[in-house]
């Protein structure tokens, strides 16, 4: 699909906007913006045209969810009050073409994959908060147990949001419970299932174990991904933003201000680097 | 045979392959895109210095196969694990008659497992059968994400796959490899979900399940259902390699493994050809759990030699020096190992049903 050729200088303001926008969706297997995660591979808007570009680490990504993305993509944009035409793609996928096919149609999710699609991808989504709402909690109650060591483990059941410091993790942690509709009064439990049911003491063990093994693999699996990317496309990393949870010291490899690359040529999309900041 | 400090290690690297992705043999753009996407993960995860041009990463050939296996990896023996991918491939992605005669030629050091697909109905069963007659393998290795024809996944507990593992088990074909995902159907499903795993491991008692890539990036799944089925065995393809730049998440990796599972039920394999055993076997043995993680024991030389070569070796009746077997631990066959209050409560469907 051909975009419109660029007549006049980017316009910052709407694609700041356009960008702000993208850095809605989120990733929602990873917790994370796509913007953060490098997935916007480039941004253009020409009055009230925009058309983004999105990339994923491997051609085999799971495309329900990068089906989501895209089409959560298209929605932000379109929702902007300026936006009247808005193209979204999916690059390099080995589902690009029906993907993209399906989303310049507006086809839906059934629509787009037909006999392979049975309902919608609501439950897929809400699978994923619960796990996110998980990892959230799980930081906060490791966190809370290194910070008092001799809180016994079984206490846990009855630590309640207020009990926790004002810090950025308790915030993560009540955005997530807001996600799937988990109360956010001082007084409500912290362990809990996704429909707010506590543990009985003697499970409590069992439940932070259990809560610890997703926290890993969300943290463990946002890594890769980010890693992947920047080795399938060099230079990505200057749109990536740092991942605080599960860093290791490899990763300050990418932390500093890497210099641009030699030979960019003339923009036409956004330098999403002069953009990016954390969105957590 | 890996020694160091002292101690001797049995090397069964349990999942290998011997594959050709040369452009010949690309059906299609895809299996362009696959074989980019296994170099991607070799080039991510390597050491610089362990890091192949793009040319060697599309096909290797059985002598560089044994060079990189057993003279310069250490490794004793080798199982093929071989992933098929006919929609991808003109002559499928792992080489079975190559593999296979390799594994003839030197039953000590190799073993052909092959593979099935249950959607090939009654004629894949046959199929099966003359396979097992001809090649005589006691494992498959299955990839639930194969394509095959409108169809783009398949599932564990599909009734044909039963069928099947019925076969398997009339014809001693009792290992049963999984890969799991991304599968594409059920697409509105976790394309990486491992449920299936927890019914036909329950059906099959008689068979062992080995997931591979311990269910990456579904660790927590995983861990929940082995952990509750006795024949649900954990296998370290594309985990070993984080060892090298990601070693906390290996370390948590470890540690929730030897929770969950148990140091009876862990298989070591270098997935050759993605990466090659001897700088993962290297890493390992020197490898420890960051002191801070206070939340796991260290790792101790005997967990190492049976998840490196041992676990494998007894489940295969490779034969191992009798100076170099370790008893199993004295642990519980289902539930968290050291969490002995909690056992029963794994086991309880009802418990933590929200987590």
């Amino acid at each position: 699909m051909g975009l419109a050729p660029l007549r006049a200088a980017p316009d910052v303001e709407s694609l700041t906007a356009a960008y702000d926008a993208l850095a809605t969706v989120i990733d929602p297997e990873l917790d994370e913006p796509i913007t953060d995660l490098g997935f916007v591979r480039s941004l253009e808007v020409v009055g009230d045209h925009v058309a983004a570009h999105l990339r994923l680490p491997t051609s085999f990504c799971a495309p329900n969810f990068a089906y989501l993305m895209a089409s959560d993509a298209k929605d932000a944009l379109s929702a902007l009050p300026w936006t009247r035409d808005v193209v979204v793609e999916l690059d390099d996928h080995h589902d690009s073409d029906l993907i993209n096919a399906g989303l310049a149609a507006d086809a839906g999710y059934r629509g787009t994959f037909r006999h392979e699609a049975d309902q919608d991808l609501d439950e897929l989504r809400e699978t994923f908060q619960r796990k996110a709402h998980t990892a959230a909690m799980e930081r906060c109650l490791t966190a809370l147990l290194r910070a008092e060591p001799d809180r016994a483990v079984e206490d846990l059941g009855s630590v309640t949001l207020g009990d926790l410091p004002a810090d950025d993790r308790t915030a993560a942690l009540r955005r997530r419970r807001a996600a799937i509709g988990l109360p956010d009064d001082d007084g409500a439990a912290v362990l809990v299932d996704h429909e707010g049911r506590g543990y009985a003491v003697r499970d409590v063990p069992l439940a932070l174990r259990r809560a610890r093994s997703t926290r890993i693999s969300i943290d463990g699996n946002a890594h890769f991904c980010r890693g992947l990317l920047r080795t399938r496309y060099p230079g990505s990393e200057r749109d990536q933003v740092q991942r605080p949870e599960g860093a290791e010291a490899a990763d300050a490899a990418y932390a500093a201000d890497l210099p641009e690359a030699q030979g960019r040529p003339a923009l036409t999309f956004i330098p999403l680097s002069q953009l990016k900041e954390h969105h957590s | 045979m890996y020694s160091k400090d002292g101690e001797s290690y049995f090397i069964v690297d349990a999942h290998i392959a011997l594959w050709d992705a040369r452009p010949e043999n690309q059906r299609n753009i895809h299996g362009k895109q696959f074989i980019d996407c296994f170099y991607d993960y070799h080039r991510n995860l390597s050491p610089e210095s362990e890091v192949w041009s793009y040319e060697d990463y599309l096909y290797q050939g059985g002598e560089r196969l044994k060079k990189d296996l057993f003279d310069d990896g250490y490794v004793d023996h080798a199982i093929f694990q071989p992933a098929h991918l006919g929609e991808f491939y003109v002559n499928g992605f792992g080489q079975t008659e190559e593999a296979s005669q390799l594994a003839k030629a030197d039953p000590a050091r190799l073993t052909y497992n092959h593979h099935f697909d249950p959607r090939n109905g009654e004629q894949g069963l046959d199929q099966l059968r003359a396979d097992v007659e001809r090649l005589g393998f006691k494992g498959v290795k299955l990839y639930t994400a194969e394509w095959h024809g409108e169809s783009r996944g398949w599932k564990l507990d599909d009734p044909w796959a039963y069928r099947y593992f019925e076969a398997c088990r009339e014809l001693g074909v009792t290992n049963i490899h999984v890969h799991k995902g991304p599968t594409i159907r059920p697409l509105d499903r976790d394309a990486f979900d491992v449920a299936d795993i927890d019914h036909v491991a329950s059906d099959f008692t008689d068979l062992n399940f080995i997931v591979e890539h311990v269910g990456l990036p579904r660790l927590e799944d995983f861990c929940w259902i082995a952990t509750q089925e006795p024949n649900v065995h954990g296998g370290l393809a594309v985990a070993m390699p984080f060892i090298h730049t990601r070693p906390r998440y290996f370390a948590q990796i470890i540690g929730e493994l030897l929770y969950w599972i148990g140091e009876d039920r862990i298989q070591f394999s270098s997935d050759y050809a993605i990466w090659t055993p001897k700088w993962l076997i290297e890493k390992f043995v020197d490898f420890q759990i960051p002191e801070d993680m206070t939340e796991y024991a260290p790792l101790t030389v005997a967990q190492k030699k049976k998840i490196l070569g041992l676990n494998a070796a007894k489940m295969y009746g490779i034969d191992v020096p009798a100076e170099l077997q370790l008893p199993d631990a004295d642990e519980t066959a289902t539930g968290p190992r050291g969490a002995d209050d909690t056992v029963e409560r794994a086991q309880d469907p009802t418990a933590l049903a929200g987590v």
